[in-house]
């Protein structure tokens, strides 16, 4: 009875300490976390995990993954998803390599792949915003149309692409990171910014929560709606030209990982699936962590075809720890 | 005399303005709105003075939402006239009544519930500064001054950079309200602004209105609780079946007369013969 006093105070602190973890912002800090117990796990169970080489191995490998899911993440900060990404970066690269055989420079080739990119991003934006048609359905037909595309268009022939440049873009950089990383995290970074720092971005997030009230306030949502896919398209874009410097060719293949490593990853970031709640970092985070694991799997000796399963497995409990959080 | 809101309000813009202004902020004239063969608004007609609180009662199906939507652009009305300072006004959407100075409150009050007070008082209008070609939020600036207006309304001041999502009811309202009073806007209309919230709730919304009124607001306050109506407004407009039928200054008015022109079994010795013509049954029916 005497001890029943100082119990309570220690419980109130307690349930005090409880109430303040409970308010940390757990989904945006899941995929971070996840990293650092990947890197924690790998680190013992494989030494050379965590070695400069390595880990500059997993940045290089999740520079393009990074790139997708920045886009996606605008999409699905509005509400909408985009299953067209994987698609639209074939297309991109096809339609690169297809000036490059024609003799373009290399840079003009790119560009040529980026307007075909936008345009196909510009295509779904309208009929979703216009056109009033689910993102589900016009993303999943531009899935198709744009690898279709890009099987006439190359005669389902790759294009080999031989380019110092190329070359030079992944192997070259700064300490651990190559350029194309570089790219990637200066994406990020912009894209941040974009979201966090302009009109636009609080648009984005606003038509996300609840597109009647950003209407009634006189936001322009089809506009804003339009814009996300073109960003996300136009990402694809960039993407394109680091998926041909890692092949060293321009090939119309399907690519459907980096579909669903990309809504992995916003999933992993804490990004709402419903709209209205998204940061860019966590998300680039998730990217990293889905890279970073498959990695680590290999090191370790797991057969490449356990890799599928455990992705999928670590996707569905970060959508649970989001929901827990609710 | 001196108890007459009408002839302080003339008198005070006699001193400051010219008297073309005059003391009425929105007059609205024999406006009608009929939505195939229902003749939602018959006949309205209300003046709302400056700086006090007009409130518009009426039974379900009177016309008050129709006439509302029409004052703030949603629909637009068939015939009549509305003038605002003066001016008539016919918008052809809700952007160009909130640009020329009426903002309105909903029930669901339209705000983003994962985005943070200052950016819903400051969503669709925020505040940038140039870099370069570039815009950027002034966010600083955005969060002082969303500070002065929330500050000015609500007792139980929330955090600037707290989400709408943690707010109780009551701070949601004054949210809601600061938004709409703070953009140079002429007239503030509340659609049921306490309908949905408890006790303790709508007293704080009451004091936000009266707060509202006190810093000159033109305000049109739609409600059904009487009690409400008696406490906070300065006259009464009164409509059945598509008409303005009658008009009370609310001190020389009580619940019980209210109920009765709402009900029309208390008939305004003012009210149009033609209100009596069976065609209002054949409406009915």
């Amino acid at each position: 009875m005497t001890t029943a006093q100082p119990a309570t105070a220690g419980q109130r602190s307690a349930e005090d300490y409880k109430r303040r973890l409970a308010e940390l912002p757990w989904p945006e800090l899941a995929s971070t976390l996840g990293l650092v117990g990947l890197a924690i796990i790998f680190g013992i169970a494989n030494p050379g995990y965590l070695s400069e080489g390595n880990v500059s191995a997993i940045l290089q490998a999740a520079a393009i993954l990074i790139i997708l899911t920045i886009g996606q993440t605008f999409v699905v900060a509005t509400g909408g998803i985009d299953l067209s990404v994987a698609s639209t970066m074939t297309l991109g690269a096809v339609v690169l390599g297809q000036f490059y055989a024609q003799g373009w420079n290399i840079w003009l080739a790119a560009v040529a792949g980026l307007v075909a990119t936008l345009l196909v991003g510009a295509v779904n934006g309208l009929i979703i915003s216009k056109g009033g048609i689910t993102d589900f359905i016009v993303t999943l037909g531009t899935l198709s149309a744009a690898s279709g595309m890009a099987l006439i268009i190359s005669d389902g022939r790759k294009t080999t692409i031989i380019e110092p440049v190329l070359i030079k873009l992944s192997v070259n950089g700064i300490g651990l990171f190559s350029w194309a990383v570089i790219i990637a995290l200066g994406l990020a970074i912009l894209a941040h910014v974009v979201l966090f720092h302009t009109a636009f971005g609080v648009h984005v997030l606003a038509i996300g929560g609840s597109a009647e009230s950003s209407r009634s306030l006189g936001i322009k949502v089809w506009l804003v709606k339009t814009g996300v896919y073109v960003i996300s398209a136009g990402l694809t874009g960039v993407a394109a030209l680091l998926l041909v410097a890692r092949v060293g060719a321009a090939e119309p293949a399907a690519n459907t990982a980096f579909l669903l490593n990309s809504v992995a990853a916003v999933v992993l970031g804490g990004v709402s699936l419903f709209g209205g709640r998204a940061t860019v970092i966590a998300p680039v985070m998730g990217a990293l962590l889905l890279t970073a694991l498959v990695n680590g799997l290999t090191r370790v000796g797991l057969s490449e075809f356990y890799q599928p399963l455990t992705v999928g497995v670590v996707v569905v409990l970060a959508a649970f720890l989001t929901r827990f959080n609710k | 005399m001196s108890t007459d809101p009408a002839t302080t309000a003339t008198t005070t813009t006699q001193d400051t303005a010219p008297a073309a202004t005059g003391g009425d902020v929105l007059t609205v004239t024999a406006l009608r709105k009929s939505f195939g063969r229902v003749h939602a608004l018959r006949d309205a007609t209300l003046t709302l003075p400056r700086g006090q609180v007009t409130a518009l009662i009426g039974d379900n199906g009177a016309g008050k939402s129709t006439l509302v939507r029409c004052l703030v652009g949603v629909h637009t009305a068939d015939a009549g006239e509305v003038l605002l300072e003066g001016e008539g006004v016919r918008f052809a959407n809700p952007e160009q009544g909130r640009s020329a100075g009426i903002e309105t409150v909903f029930q669901e009050l339209a705000l983003v519930e994962d985005l943070s007070v200052a950016q819903n008082l400051f969503l669709g209008r925020e505040a940038k500064r140039s870099f370069g070609p570039f815009r950027f939020l002034d966010r600083r600036r955005m969060r002082r001054e969303a500070l002065d207006m929330i500050s000015q309304l609500a007792i139980n001041v929330p955090a600037v950079t707290a989400r709408v999502r943690r707010l109780s009811g009551g701070q949601r309202q004054a949210v809601a309200l600061a938004r709409a009073a703070g953009w140079s806007s002429k007239v503030v209309i509340l659609d049921e602004p306490t309908a949905a919230l408890g006790v303790q709730e709508t007293e704080r919304v009451e004091k936000l209105v009266l707060s509202l009124k006190e810093r000159g607001m033109t305000i049109l306050l739609i409600s059904h609780n009487f009690e409400q109506v008696l406490r906070l407004s300065d006259q009464v407009v009164v409509m059945r079946a598509g008409r303005t039928v009658a008009r009370r200054q609310t001190s020389q008015t009580d619940g019980q007369e209210l109920v009765g022109l709402v009900t029309g079994a208390v008939r305004d010795p003012h009210e149009a013969a033609h209100d009596l013509m069976p065609d209002s049954d054949k409406e009915a029916s």
